[in-house]
């Protein structure tokens, strides 16, 4: 019996689909059989981040409504095989889609994968309900800023009420440690305390995380980037290993070896 | 008049009158004598305004009834009441007091978009987050970080405060008063408390050890109590 994730975050444009292409292909380098599940209906991104947007026949609005059975639809990833996407559609609208009927497709799932990663769209609306409907834990993204942390809050407070296994975890994404430094940016202490949630993991704002999106490679598959070994770090502490807090020690090392590298 | 009890039995003090009314009596028979013995003594033009206290025993007066007293006592000769004291309330007020008597005591975060709510008194445990909102008709007290929006006296009691941990609230009401933080960045207070000053007519922040001496009464059922 697998485990829904879901990956949310309020805000718009924080990483919520980069994070769970980068969980995803994580979960499947250390072999466990994972599904993605796009569910932001209308605007779908995973696909193209995964690079498999030309292998889309149905999608998850034809598995609900009943034209295609539910392994039509899945796509097997090209890299892994047992990493697969169910597709979101972008004809229909966020209606088209139900709780319950994500709940079915979730519980389908969880009897063949052991990951289930739900990429919720940004919102609290019908798309967040649906998202977060079937889902046993749920990972919040959040990057160093004020608006962003704002709508983080109000997510948290939206998922405590709802019935996980338990409290929500944290990500914040695109930390620039020099700003952070300089304190033009928020300090990772400041926010953990504030949201006063446990943090899974941090990643730094990455150039590369660009290039590989637009190539359609997560960029967890090159352990060469410090992103990639962040969310391979964050990949192990969702299977239950305690990777020290160290990570955040780690990043900071890291960075400084750039910085370093670059005499600033 | 036989030998019973007078109806109506005036004291004078140093402060004015005191009226007392005999419990047994009925409403309507009251009525009467109340306006016999206030028509017995008329009124010198000069003679200043004496305040009146009424003293009602185990009576209850309904409010048109209290409003029918007040306006015998106040028309006919230039008294002025000062309070109307009866040892007996209804079941229901009485209810009603309690519950804004209690002291809610709250365990959690408030997350922006959260509102928090209660009758009496509030004592959180944990944050109030930006965009969060607390309310209660008495007091608030927050043993965390106030970063929302606070606003104790919300049935209008100005005596009500709000005192924090740690401050630095988006907004301070207390009853119909509103203050609001600085535009420029400002550091947060530690163990303050917002409170109404009368002279300045605005909501001022001030440490938690000025307190005692601005407020004597904390709880806001004793202040009920004590008001009438």
């Amino acid at each position: 019996m697998g485990e829904a994730i879901v990956i949310t975050s309020g805000k718009g444009g924080v990483g919520k689909t980069t994070t769970s292409a980068n969980i995803g292909t994580s979960l499947a380098l250390m072999d466990k059989k994972v599904c993605l599940i796009d569910t932001d209906i209308g605007l779908r991104n995973l696909d193209v981040i995964m690079g498999l947007e030309n292998r889309i026949i149905y999608d998850i609005v034809d598995v609900i409504q009943g034209r295609c059975k539910l392994q039509q639809a899945l796509i097997k990833d090209k890299r892994f095989d047992y990493l697969s996407l169910l597709p979101a559609a972008q004809t229909s609208d966020k209606s088209a889609v139900t709780t319950e009927g994500m709940k079915e497709i979730v519980s389908e799932l969880k009897q063949e994968y052991d990951y289930i990663i739900i990429d919720c769209p940004a919102g609290i609306e019908q798309g967040f309900q649906n998202a977060i409907a079937g889902a046993d834990r749920a990972i919040v993204v959040t990057t160093p800023e004020n608006s962003s942390v704002r709508d983080a809050d109000r997510i948290i407070g939206l998922i405590e009420k709802e019935d996980m296994i338990e409290p929500p975890r944290l990500i914040i994404n695109r930390i620039r440690n020099h700003m952070m430094k300089n304190g033009d940016m928020l300090d990772i202490d400041d926010i953990v305390q504030l949201l006063a949630i446990d943090l899974i993991g941090i990643v730094a704002d990455d150039e590369e995380m660009i290039k590989a999106a637009n190539k359609g490679e997560p960029i967890s598959l090159s352990p060469n980037f410090k992103a990639s070994i962040s969310y391979r770090n964050i990949a192990r502490r969702i299977l239950g290993e305690t990777v020290p807090l160290q990570s955040l020690e780690e990043e900071k090392g890291f960075m400084q070896k750039v910085k370093a590298f670059f005499k600033i | 008049m036989q030998e019973t009890k007078p109806t109506i039995t005036i004291k004078g003090t140093r402060d004015g009158l005191i009226l007392f009314i005999d419990e047994n009596s009925s409403f309507e028979e009251i009525l009467q004598d109340l306006i016999k013995k206030l028509d017995a003594s008329t009124p010198q033009k000069e003679e200043p305004v004496v305040s009146v206290k009424v003293k009602l025993g185990h009576r209850y007066l309904t409010e048109e009834q209290r409003h029918q007293l007040k306006g015998i006592i106040e028309e006919k000769n230039r008294f002025q009441i000062e309070a109307m004291e009866s040892d007996v309330i209804p079941i229901k007020d009485a209810k009603t007091w309690l519950d804004e008597s209690q002291l809610k005591v709250v365990n959690q975060i408030v997350r922006s978009g959260q509102v928090l709510e209660t009758k009496g008194d509030l004592l959180l445990i944990g944050d109030v987050n930006p965009g969060g909102r607390v309310r209660a008709s008495g007091n608030i007290y927050i043993m965390g970080n106030l970063l929302g929006i606070a606003h104790a006296g919300i049935e209008g009691d100005q005596e009500a405060f709000i005192a924090a941990s740690y401050m630095k609230p988006a907004q301070l009401r207390i009853a119909e008063y509103i203050s609001r933080a600085p535009d420029y960045e400002a550091d947060g207070v530690y163990m303050e408390c917002g409170i109404i000053d009368p002279d300045q007519n605005k909501i001022v922040i001030d440490s938690i050890k000025t307190l005692s001496k601005q407020r004597k009464v904390i709880s806001a059922f004793e202040r009920r109590m004590n008001n009438g």
